[in-house]
Protein backbone atom coordinates (compact mmCIF):
# COMPACT_ATOMS: atom_id res chain seq x y z
CA UNK A 1 0.00 0.00 0.00
CA UNK A 2 2.92 2.49 0.76
CA UNK A 3 3.97 2.04 -2.64
CA UNK A 4 0.59 2.74 -4.36
CA UNK A 5 0.90 5.82 -2.37
CA UNK A 6 4.15 6.84 -3.72
CA UNK A 7 2.47 6.21 -7.18
CA UNK A 8 -0.73 8.00 -6.00
CA UNK A 9 1.94 11.20 -4.98
CA UNK A 10 3.55 10.86 -8.25
CA UNK A 11 0.30 10.86 -10.37
CA UNK A 12 -0.75 13.71 -8.97
CA UNK A 13 2.22 15.40 -9.30
CA UNK A 14 2.68 14.41 -12.79
CA UNK A 15 -0.73 15.75 -13.83
CA UNK A 16 0.17 19.16 -12.10
CA UNK A 17 3.42 19.72 -13.66
CA UNK A 18 3.29 17.09 -16.92
CA UNK A 19 6.67 16.16 -16.57
CA UNK A 20 6.17 13.05 -18.75
CA UNK A 21 3.12 12.64 -20.49
CA UNK A 22 3.58 16.19 -22.76
CA UNK A 23 7.16 14.78 -23.49
CA UNK A 24 5.97 11.36 -24.56
CA UNK A 25 2.77 13.03 -26.66
CA UNK A 26 4.80 14.99 -28.21
CA UNK A 27 7.64 12.39 -29.23
CA UNK A 28 5.30 10.15 -30.29
CA UNK A 29 3.45 12.44 -32.70
CA UNK A 30 7.03 14.11 -33.88
CA UNK A 31 8.38 10.44 -34.54
CA UNK A 32 5.22 9.25 -35.95
CA UNK A 33 4.64 12.27 -38.30
CA UNK A 34 8.26 12.15 -39.34
CA UNK A 35 8.20 8.49 -40.22
CA UNK A 36 4.50 8.97 -41.98
CA UNK A 37 5.84 12.07 -44.32
CA UNK A 38 9.54 9.79 -45.23
CA UNK A 39 7.26 7.07 -46.20
CA UNK A 40 4.91 8.60 -48.60
CA UNK A 41 3.14 7.18 -51.43
CA UNK A 42 5.75 3.99 -51.12
CA UNK A 43 4.39 0.90 -49.82
CA UNK A 44 6.23 -0.59 -47.14
CA UNK A 45 6.48 -4.33 -45.73
CA UNK A 46 4.49 -5.79 -43.05
CA UNK A 47 8.11 -6.52 -41.23
CA UNK A 48 9.24 -3.25 -41.56
CA UNK A 49 6.02 -1.82 -40.13
CA UNK A 50 6.49 -4.13 -36.90
CA UNK A 51 10.05 -3.19 -36.55
CA UNK A 52 9.18 0.80 -37.18
CA UNK A 53 6.55 0.07 -34.19
CA UNK A 54 9.12 -1.11 -31.36
CA UNK A 55 11.83 1.48 -32.66
CA UNK A 56 9.30 4.46 -32.03
CA UNK A 57 8.34 2.48 -28.53
CA UNK A 58 11.92 2.39 -27.28
CA UNK A 59 13.07 5.76 -28.09
CA UNK A 60 9.59 7.19 -26.74
CA UNK A 61 10.60 5.07 -23.52
CA UNK A 62 13.78 7.22 -23.34
CA UNK A 63 12.36 10.60 -23.99
CA UNK A 64 9.85 10.15 -20.94
CA UNK A 65 10.57 7.39 -18.46
CA UNK A 66 13.81 8.62 -17.27
CA UNK A 67 11.47 11.47 -15.59
CA UNK A 68 10.39 8.87 -12.86
CA UNK A 69 13.78 9.71 -10.86
CA UNK A 70 15.56 12.49 -12.93
CA UNK A 71 12.28 15.03 -11.55
CA UNK A 72 13.06 14.13 -7.79
CA UNK A 73 16.55 14.72 -8.30
CA UNK A 74 16.16 18.13 -10.74
CA UNK A 75 14.27 19.11 -7.58
CA UNK A 76 15.93 18.28 -4.93
CA UNK A 77 13.06 16.05 -3.43
CA UNK A 78 15.13 12.81 -3.16
CA UNK A 79 16.41 13.65 0.47
CA UNK A 80 12.29 13.66 1.73
CA UNK A 81 11.52 10.35 -0.50
CA UNK A 82 14.87 8.67 1.79
CA UNK A 83 13.44 10.18 5.11
CA UNK A 84 9.80 8.84 4.36
CA UNK A 85 10.39 5.48 3.18
CA UNK A 86 12.21 2.45 2.53
CA UNK A 87 13.58 1.79 -1.10
CA UNK A 88 12.02 -0.81 -1.95
CA UNK A 89 8.68 1.30 -1.72
CA UNK A 90 9.98 3.78 -3.37
CA UNK A 91 11.00 1.44 -6.49
CA UNK A 92 7.70 -0.21 -6.76
CA UNK A 93 5.97 2.79 -6.40
CA UNK A 94 7.93 4.72 -9.13
CA UNK A 95 7.57 0.61 -10.76
CA UNK A 96 4.04 1.17 -10.86
CA UNK A 97 4.14 4.82 -12.13
CA UNK A 98 6.23 4.17 -15.24
CA UNK A 99 4.37 0.93 -15.98
CA UNK A 100 1.11 2.86 -16.00
CA UNK A 101 3.15 5.57 -18.44
CA UNK A 102 4.92 2.39 -20.70
CA UNK A 103 0.93 0.66 -21.30
CA UNK A 104 -0.74 3.94 -22.18
CA UNK A 105 2.32 5.23 -24.36
CA UNK A 106 2.11 1.83 -26.11
CA UNK A 107 -1.37 1.46 -26.77
CA UNK A 108 -1.38 4.96 -28.18
CA UNK A 109 1.53 4.38 -30.17
CA UNK A 110 0.28 0.58 -31.49
CA UNK A 111 -3.59 2.41 -31.95
CA UNK A 112 -2.14 5.10 -34.23
CA UNK A 113 0.42 2.74 -36.04
CA UNK A 114 -3.23 0.56 -36.93
CA UNK A 115 -4.91 3.47 -38.73
CA UNK A 116 -2.18 5.09 -40.24
CA UNK A 117 -0.12 2.22 -41.66
CA UNK A 118 -2.33 0.33 -44.12
CA UNK A 119 1.03 -2.91 -44.23
CA UNK A 120 0.59 -3.04 -40.23
CA UNK A 121 -1.80 -6.37 -40.19
CA UNK A 122 -1.39 -8.68 -37.14
CA UNK A 123 -2.91 -11.95 -37.67
CA UNK A 124 -2.37 -13.28 -35.01
CA UNK A 125 -3.78 -11.04 -32.35
CA UNK A 126 -3.26 -13.22 -28.97
CA UNK A 127 -0.18 -13.49 -29.45
CA UNK A 128 0.93 -9.78 -30.64
CA UNK A 129 -1.14 -9.33 -27.21
CA UNK A 130 0.97 -11.49 -25.05
CA UNK A 131 4.17 -9.58 -26.54
CA UNK A 132 3.12 -6.55 -25.98
CA UNK A 133 2.17 -7.31 -22.35
CA UNK A 134 4.88 -8.83 -21.43
CA UNK A 135 7.23 -6.58 -23.31
CA UNK A 136 5.82 -3.44 -21.51
CA UNK A 137 6.33 -5.18 -18.19
CA UNK A 138 10.25 -5.36 -19.33
CA UNK A 139 10.62 -1.90 -20.71
CA UNK A 140 8.91 -0.43 -17.54
CA UNK A 141 11.15 -2.18 -15.31
CA UNK A 142 14.32 -1.68 -17.21
CA UNK A 143 13.45 2.13 -17.80
CA UNK A 144 13.07 2.39 -13.68
CA UNK A 145 16.00 0.86 -13.06
CA UNK A 146 18.06 2.84 -15.40
CA UNK A 147 16.52 6.06 -14.64
CA UNK A 148 17.58 5.37 -10.57
CA UNK A 149 21.14 5.16 -11.90
CA UNK A 150 21.24 7.83 -14.39
CA UNK A 151 19.24 10.25 -12.18
CA UNK A 152 22.64 10.54 -9.84
CA UNK A 153 24.85 11.50 -13.04
CA UNK A 154 25.85 14.78 -14.79
CA UNK A 155 24.72 14.09 -18.41
CA UNK A 156 21.58 12.21 -17.62
CA UNK A 157 19.72 13.25 -21.48
CA UNK A 158 22.60 11.45 -23.29
CA UNK A 159 23.55 8.31 -20.91
CA UNK A 160 19.61 6.89 -20.72
CA UNK A 161 19.72 5.64 -23.92
CA UNK A 162 23.38 4.94 -24.37
CA UNK A 163 23.02 2.26 -21.13
CA UNK A 164 19.57 1.64 -22.13
CA UNK A 165 20.31 0.39 -25.32
CA UNK A 166 22.29 -2.93 -23.99
CA UNK A 167 20.22 -3.59 -21.87
CA UNK A 168 17.60 -3.27 -23.65
CA UNK A 169 18.31 -4.93 -26.77
CA UNK A 170 17.57 -8.62 -26.14
CA UNK A 171 13.85 -7.35 -25.46
CA UNK A 172 13.73 -5.49 -27.92
CA UNK A 173 15.44 -8.21 -30.65
CA UNK A 174 12.51 -10.76 -29.01
CA UNK A 175 9.62 -8.62 -29.50
CA UNK A 176 11.14 -7.47 -33.16
CA UNK A 177 10.88 -11.73 -33.79
CA UNK A 178 7.50 -12.34 -31.86
CA UNK A 179 5.83 -9.25 -34.50
CA UNK A 180 7.34 -11.02 -37.03
CA UNK A 181 5.43 -14.47 -36.06
CA UNK A 182 2.14 -12.49 -34.94
CA UNK A 183 2.33 -11.13 -38.50
CA UNK A 184 2.71 -14.30 -39.99
CA UNK A 185 -0.15 -15.78 -38.00
CA UNK A 186 1.93 -18.21 -36.22
CA UNK A 187 0.36 -20.07 -33.25
CA UNK A 188 1.54 -19.01 -29.22
CA UNK A 189 2.25 -22.62 -29.44
CA UNK A 190 4.85 -21.77 -32.03
CA UNK A 191 6.17 -18.96 -30.23
CA UNK A 192 6.80 -20.64 -26.64
CA UNK A 193 10.45 -20.39 -26.78
CA UNK A 194 10.27 -16.18 -27.78
CA UNK A 195 7.70 -15.71 -24.96
CA UNK A 196 9.51 -17.73 -22.55
CA UNK A 197 12.59 -15.60 -22.82
CA UNK A 198 10.80 -12.86 -22.83
CA UNK A 199 9.41 -13.88 -19.41
CA UNK A 200 13.10 -14.48 -18.03
CA UNK A 201 13.92 -11.61 -18.93
CA UNK A 202 11.21 -9.80 -16.83
CA UNK A 203 11.72 -11.63 -14.18
CA UNK A 204 15.81 -11.17 -14.58
CA UNK A 205 14.96 -7.49 -14.49
CA UNK A 206 13.08 -7.45 -11.77
CA UNK A 207 15.03 -9.47 -9.56
CA UNK A 208 18.27 -7.52 -10.37
CA UNK A 209 16.85 -4.12 -10.04
CA UNK A 210 14.94 -4.59 -6.33
CA UNK A 211 18.38 -6.30 -5.06
CA UNK A 212 20.85 -3.75 -6.72
CA UNK A 213 18.37 -0.72 -5.72
CA UNK A 214 19.07 -0.31 -2.10
CA UNK A 215 23.00 0.66 -3.95
CA UNK A 216 21.64 3.04 -6.06
CA UNK A 217 19.36 4.77 -4.05
CA UNK A 218 21.63 5.24 -1.01
CA UNK A 219 24.61 8.04 -1.98
CA UNK B 1 8.39 6.78 28.10
CA UNK B 2 10.51 5.47 25.35
CA UNK B 3 14.54 4.93 25.59
CA UNK B 4 16.33 5.63 22.32
CA UNK B 5 20.01 5.13 22.61
CA UNK B 6 22.22 6.29 19.80
CA UNK B 7 25.87 4.78 19.59
CA UNK B 8 28.12 6.31 17.17
CA UNK B 9 31.44 3.84 16.91
CA UNK B 10 34.89 4.71 15.25
CA UNK B 11 32.56 6.57 12.57
CA UNK B 12 34.95 8.06 9.65
CA UNK B 13 34.35 9.88 6.79
CA UNK B 14 36.15 10.60 3.75
CA UNK B 15 35.60 12.08 0.21
CA UNK B 16 37.81 10.48 -2.02
CA UNK B 17 41.42 11.52 -0.48
CA UNK B 18 39.97 14.28 1.75
CA UNK B 19 39.22 13.29 5.40
CA UNK B 20 35.94 14.92 7.25
CA UNK B 21 36.42 13.21 10.30
CA UNK B 22 37.95 10.55 11.79
CA UNK B 23 37.11 7.69 14.81
CA UNK B 24 34.01 9.87 16.76
CA UNK B 25 32.88 7.63 19.45
CA UNK B 26 29.51 8.90 20.97
CA UNK B 27 26.40 7.62 23.21
CA UNK B 28 23.83 9.48 22.81
CA UNK B 29 19.96 9.25 24.66
CA UNK B 30 16.83 10.26 25.08
CA UNK B 31 15.80 13.01 27.11
CA UNK B 32 19.25 15.53 26.06
CA UNK B 33 19.62 17.59 23.19
CA UNK B 34 23.11 17.29 21.72
CA UNK B 35 24.75 19.44 19.28
CA UNK B 36 27.03 19.08 16.42
CA UNK B 37 29.43 22.06 16.35
CA UNK B 38 32.55 23.42 13.77
CA UNK B 39 33.25 26.00 11.16
CA UNK B 40 31.64 25.70 8.14
CA UNK B 41 32.84 22.92 5.61
CA UNK B 42 33.85 21.08 8.58
CA UNK B 43 31.31 17.97 8.17
CA UNK B 44 28.10 19.02 10.89
CA UNK B 45 25.85 18.03 8.21
CA UNK B 46 27.61 15.38 6.95
CA UNK B 47 27.75 13.53 10.33
CA UNK B 48 23.90 14.65 10.46
CA UNK B 49 23.26 12.51 7.03
CA UNK B 50 25.48 9.61 8.67
CA UNK B 51 23.23 9.39 11.68
CA UNK B 52 20.35 9.63 9.54
CA UNK B 53 21.81 6.97 7.41
CA UNK B 54 20.89 9.05 4.42
CA UNK B 55 25.02 8.56 3.84
CA UNK B 56 27.23 5.86 4.51
CA UNK B 57 30.22 5.87 6.66
CA UNK B 58 33.49 5.42 5.00
CA UNK B 59 34.45 3.26 8.23
CA UNK B 60 32.83 2.97 12.14
CA UNK B 61 29.62 2.03 12.66
CA UNK B 62 26.12 4.14 13.65
CA UNK B 63 23.54 2.27 15.57
CA UNK B 64 19.83 3.19 16.81
CA UNK B 65 18.15 1.32 19.51
CA UNK B 66 15.06 2.25 20.72
CA UNK B 67 14.03 0.10 24.23
CA UNK B 68 17.37 -1.80 23.65
CA UNK B 69 16.26 -3.16 20.33
CA UNK B 70 18.60 -2.02 17.31
CA UNK B 71 16.32 -0.23 14.60
CA UNK B 72 17.37 -1.94 11.33
CA UNK B 73 18.22 0.92 8.53
CA UNK B 74 15.18 0.13 6.72
CA UNK B 75 12.89 1.17 9.53
CA UNK B 76 14.54 4.11 10.66
CA UNK B 77 12.55 6.43 8.86
CA UNK B 78 9.93 5.79 11.23
CA UNK B 79 11.38 6.87 14.47
CA UNK B 80 13.13 9.95 12.60
CA UNK B 81 12.34 13.48 12.25
CA UNK B 82 14.57 15.30 9.94
CA UNK B 83 14.95 19.19 9.40
CA UNK B 84 17.80 20.82 6.73
CA UNK B 85 18.41 23.99 4.71
CA UNK B 86 18.65 21.18 1.74
CA UNK B 87 15.32 19.35 2.24
CA UNK B 88 12.80 20.27 -0.25
CA UNK B 89 9.16 19.49 0.31
CA UNK B 90 6.66 19.54 -3.55
CA UNK B 91 6.24 22.99 -4.67
CA UNK B 92 3.71 21.65 -7.09
CA UNK B 93 1.52 20.29 -3.44
CA UNK B 94 -0.18 22.56 -0.48
CA UNK B 95 1.63 22.23 2.64
CA UNK B 96 -1.66 20.18 3.52
CA UNK B 97 -1.62 17.80 0.47
CA UNK B 98 2.50 17.41 0.64
CA UNK B 99 1.88 16.53 4.44
CA UNK B 100 -1.04 14.04 3.35
CA UNK B 101 0.99 12.37 0.65
CA UNK B 102 4.12 12.13 3.24
CA UNK B 103 1.45 10.39 5.68
CA UNK B 104 0.23 8.19 3.29
CA UNK B 105 3.68 6.67 2.08
CA UNK B 106 4.65 6.72 5.73
CA UNK B 107 1.77 4.14 5.75
CA UNK B 108 0.47 5.89 8.59
CA UNK B 109 -2.92 7.97 9.20
CA UNK B 110 -3.56 11.55 8.55
CA UNK B 111 -4.35 12.54 11.65
CA UNK B 112 -6.07 16.08 10.54
CA UNK B 113 -6.70 17.31 14.11
CA UNK B 114 -2.65 16.88 14.87
CA UNK B 115 -1.53 18.51 11.70
CA UNK B 116 -4.04 21.24 12.82
CA UNK B 117 -2.21 21.77 15.90
CA UNK B 118 0.88 21.45 14.00
CA UNK B 119 -0.17 24.26 11.27
CA UNK B 120 -1.36 26.48 14.53
CA UNK B 121 2.19 26.20 16.16
CA UNK B 122 4.08 27.08 13.19
CA UNK B 123 1.52 30.35 12.28
CA UNK B 124 0.76 28.47 9.24
CA UNK B 125 -2.72 27.34 9.37
CA UNK B 126 -4.46 29.81 7.13
CA UNK B 127 -1.82 29.22 4.73
CA UNK B 128 -1.95 25.74 4.79
CA UNK B 129 -3.83 24.85 1.26
CA UNK B 130 -1.39 27.77 -0.60
CA UNK B 131 1.09 25.86 -2.99
CA UNK B 132 4.60 25.33 -1.74
CA UNK B 133 6.08 27.36 -4.73
CA UNK B 134 4.33 30.39 -3.25
CA UNK B 135 5.71 29.69 0.34
CA UNK B 136 8.78 32.12 1.67
CA UNK B 137 11.70 30.71 2.58
CA UNK B 138 10.82 30.96 6.38
CA UNK B 139 7.47 29.38 5.88
CA UNK B 140 8.71 26.52 4.20
CA UNK B 141 11.75 26.24 7.10
CA UNK B 142 8.26 26.05 9.24
CA UNK B 143 6.75 23.26 7.05
CA UNK B 144 9.89 21.21 7.50
CA UNK B 145 9.20 21.03 11.38
CA UNK B 146 5.86 20.04 10.66
CA UNK B 147 7.29 17.60 8.21
CA UNK B 148 9.47 16.58 10.81
CA UNK B 149 7.44 15.82 13.92
CA UNK B 150 4.39 14.67 11.99
CA UNK B 151 4.77 10.98 12.84
CA UNK B 152 5.78 12.10 16.33
CA UNK B 153 9.68 10.29 15.53
CA UNK B 154 12.03 9.39 19.07
CA UNK B 155 15.01 10.88 16.88
CA UNK B 156 15.27 14.13 15.94
CA UNK B 157 17.80 15.80 13.78
CA UNK B 158 18.00 19.56 13.03
CA UNK B 159 20.56 20.67 10.71
CA UNK B 160 20.40 24.59 11.02
CA UNK B 161 16.89 24.60 12.91
CA UNK B 162 16.60 28.14 12.65
CA UNK B 163 18.17 29.85 9.11
CA UNK B 164 15.62 32.13 7.42
CA UNK B 165 13.33 32.17 10.56
CA UNK B 166 12.45 35.58 12.11
CA UNK B 167 12.66 35.98 15.58
CA UNK B 168 9.11 34.49 16.42
CA UNK B 169 10.22 31.91 14.28
CA UNK B 170 13.39 30.94 16.59
CA UNK B 171 11.50 31.35 19.35
CA UNK B 172 8.85 28.72 18.56
CA UNK B 173 11.58 26.02 17.38
CA UNK B 174 13.67 26.36 20.29
CA UNK B 175 9.98 25.89 22.58
CA UNK B 176 9.71 22.57 20.31
CA UNK B 177 13.43 21.61 20.87
CA UNK B 178 12.47 21.78 24.68
CA UNK B 179 9.87 20.35 24.47
CA UNK B 180 10.83 17.31 22.50
CA UNK B 181 14.20 16.97 24.28
CA UNK B 182 11.58 15.88 27.29
CA UNK B 183 11.16 12.59 25.48
CA UNK B 184 12.94 12.07 22.68
CA UNK B 185 16.84 12.66 21.28
CA UNK B 186 17.27 15.71 19.55
CA UNK B 187 20.38 16.68 17.46
CA UNK B 188 21.37 19.65 16.59
CA UNK B 189 24.12 21.15 14.26
CA UNK B 190 24.76 24.35 14.25
CA UNK B 191 27.07 27.31 14.43
CA UNK B 192 24.71 29.28 16.16
CA UNK B 193 25.57 30.44 19.83
CA UNK B 194 21.98 30.62 20.72
CA UNK B 195 20.45 27.42 18.93
CA UNK B 196 24.33 25.39 20.75
CA UNK B 197 22.67 26.99 24.39
CA UNK B 198 20.02 24.62 24.20
CA UNK B 199 22.38 21.62 24.40
CA UNK B 200 23.37 19.42 26.66
CA UNK B 201 26.40 17.95 25.62
CA UNK B 202 28.13 19.92 22.37
CA UNK B 203 30.35 17.19 19.49
CA UNK B 204 33.36 19.63 18.26
CA UNK B 205 34.10 18.09 14.59
CA UNK B 206 37.06 20.07 14.35
CA UNK B 207 38.54 17.63 17.07
CA UNK B 208 38.06 14.45 15.00
CA UNK B 209 39.80 16.10 12.48
CA UNK B 210 43.52 15.73 12.92
CA UNK B 211 44.52 11.88 12.22
CA UNK B 212 46.72 11.67 15.01
CA UNK B 213 44.86 13.32 17.92
CA UNK B 214 42.29 10.76 18.86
Amino acid sequence: MKAVSVFKKDWESELRTRYAINALAMFILVTISVILFSIGSEKISEYLTGGLLWVVIFFSAMSGLSRAFVSEEDRGTTLTLQLIAKPSTIFSGKLIFNLLLVFLMNIAITFLFFILFESFVIKNFALFATAFLFGNIGIAVSSTMIAAIISKASSKGTLYPVLSFPILLPLILTLLELTKFAIDGNSLEESFVEIAVLICYDVIMLSAAYMLFDFIWKE
Amino acid sequence: MNKYFLELNKVTKTFGRRLVFKDINFTLESGKVYGLSGPNGSGKSTLAKIIAKIISTTTGKVIHRLNGEEIISEKLHDHLGFVSPYLVLYDEFSAQENLYHFAKIRGIDFDADYVKHLFEEFDLYDRRLDLMKGYSSGMKQRIKFIFALQHSPELLILDEPTSNLDQKGKEKVYQIIKEQAKDNLVIIASNEENDLALCDQIIQITEYKNINSK
